[in-house]
């Protein structure tokens, strides 16, 4: 047995955007064991739903995290109304799902850049951060802003989609389609990156079951299980499969969130040609009181809201539960064997959001 | 502008924010904003920095951190606090966690504005930060010249 060292990995690190910390015990060159620790972006956004008012609690739920926002104001919403016995109009509820669809294409492009910066490859990472740009253009357009949306409100959604924004968005689909079909042939013949991901850190599909795993992550190694498949807002009304695959190792995460594009831009298709002519919101009387539990499938996975009140303004409860946390385990139990070199695209791989988890 | 002669380096830690304004960050450096050509480079280690782009309104875990990666930054150096959660706390400033802005950790020059920070507005920031630098180090400059001819003296 060689002499084991602990190497710390991070909170400031070159290929994490946010603060992360992990003792690595390496012996030589390879892995034993990984003890993260958290709580860098911690800001007790839980405890301000005590002191905000249910209506403006929106707009902190949304500042959970900037790459899924849209998600946790829309899934903060759904649980509030649940509690009220709101019923969303139409819709509301297909142009909530366009904007989730675009915010997962949003997020997958940004993680497809950030993944190919950790293992070096700076054109691929500026060329798919050039194409996520088109999203964010779409969102300013739609929404007004580019990063933190703000459209979501108890009861429905305060912006409509006119026809000339509609065509807009039509053409700037078919860009991105275009486009990401050029990245594809990079992203999946070149040898650098297949060097770099084949057979790096494989999970067996019970693996990913036992250790509560979600998302891309999970399916990536045959976990056939997404939230969307539930029906919430208009999923129920598309015709969508979730993406598996079943190699379990990097380059099947890459596979899995690449599809993931394509499949969220017919969802997004499809949702605009259903589009239903009607009302945006429904006013909301009253104060919520009791408690509701919602789960909707964020870019990253399933993720929980949970809300309890009591005919007040103010919520007693907000409680999150983001995918991330739950792919942590998965994180540590792939890093067990790993080469040092690897684990970088590996912390990357599970798509790591510490805003979200932190909270 | 035109008399600026050092290419700065950026460092950029995320203290405690929502990383909207981390990836707009990241997104004023890649090609669509492309602030690289104004001479400044993205790097991970603090002790090559010379920008520090600080995002968030620091919580107590994180405020050695910050305050390490300051002290381990060459002088001269200059502070940017990226976003309204860096400058005084945004959204999170009633939270319990929070300290409220990055200047009560660290000094700060230069505030950018916004939630979460636009690409344009970070550039901005970037620009004055370059201009602040470059006086910084030509007083530094001075003073060195300044401290060496005493020694001869003496």
């Amino acid at each position: 047995m060689g002499i084991q060292s602990v190497i710390p990995f991070g909170p400031q690190h070159p290929v994490l955007p946010e603060p992360i910390h992990l003792d690595l015990v390496v012996e030589d060159e390879v892995v034993k064991e990984a003890i993260p620790n958290i709580g860098f972006i911690h800001r007790g956004l839980e405890g301000l739903a005590e002191k905000r008012d249910f209506n403006e609690m929106v707009y902190v739920a949304e500042r959970t995290c900037g790459i899924c926002s849209f998600g946790h104001g829309m899934g903060y919403c759904e649980a509030v109304e649940k509690v009220m016995n709101v019923e969303v109009p139409e819709r509301a509820k297909y142009l909530r799902t366009i904007w989730m669809e675009f915010s997962r294409v949003h997020s997958h492009l940004l993680w497809l850049g950030l993944t190919a910066d950790a293992f070096g490859f700076e054109s691929l990472f500026y060329e798919c951060w050039r194409i996520r740009e088109h999203v964010l253009d779409v969102m300013e357009a739609t929404t007004g802003g580019r990063i933190i949306f703000s459209v979501n409100q108890i009861g429905g959604v305060h912006r409509d989609l006119n026809e000339d924004q509609i065509r807009f968005l039509k053409g700037e689909l078919d860009q991105i389609e275009k486009d990401l079909k050029n990245c594809e042939k990079t992203l999946f013949g070149d040898m650098t990156v297949q060097k770099r991901t084949r057979g790096i850190g494989v999970l067996t599909k019970e693996e990913v079951h036992d250790l509560g795993a979600a998302g891309p992550f999970a399916r990536a190694s045959g976990l056939k299980y997404d939230m969307r498949m539930t029906g919430y807002e208009a999923y129920g009304k598309l015709d969508f499969e979730p993406i598996i695959s079943e190699e379990g190792d990097c380059y099947a995460r890459i596979l899995v969130r690449t599809k993931e594009i394509f499949q969220s831009i017919q969802l997004i298709r499809q949702a605009l040609d259903q589009l239903p002519a009607g009302d945006l919101n429904v006013p909301v009387k009253g104060m919520p009181k009791g408690e509701a539990l919602v789960r909707i499938e964020q870019p990253r996975g399933e993720a929980i809201y949970y809300v309890n009140a009591e005919n007040s303004r103010f919520l007693n409860r907000f409680r999150i539960r983001t995918p991330t946390f739950a792919n942590l385990p998965g994180l540590c139990k792939m890093l067990q064997g790993a080469n040092y070199a690897d684990v970088g695209i590996l912390v990357v791989s599970i798509d790591p959001c510490i805003s979200c988890t932190e909270r | 502008m035109a008399n600026v002669k050092r290419s700065p380096w950026i460092l950029h830690y995320d203290g405690s924010s929502c990383n909207g304004c981390d990836i707009e960050v990241l997104a004023s450096m890649t090609p669509v904003y492309d602030a690289e050509r104004l001479g400044v480079e993205n790097t991970g280690d603090p002790m090559q920095a010379d920008i520090f782009l600080i995002t968030g309104g620091i919580n107590s875990q994180t405020a050695p951190v910050v305050k390490q990666l300051y002290d381990q930054m060459p002088r001269p150096k200059v502070v940017v606090a990226v976003g309204i959660c860096a400058c005084t706390g945004g959204v999170f400033k009633d939270a319990y966690n929070i300290r409220g802005g990055a200047d009560t950790v660290i000094p700060v020059d230069i505030y950018v504005p916004g939630c979460a920070a636009r690409p344009q507005a970070i550039i901005d920031g970037i620009i004055r930060a370059r201009e602040l630098f470059q006086k910084r180090s030509e007083e530094h400059d001075a003073l060195m010249k300044e401290k060496k001819r005493e020694r001869r003296q003496a």
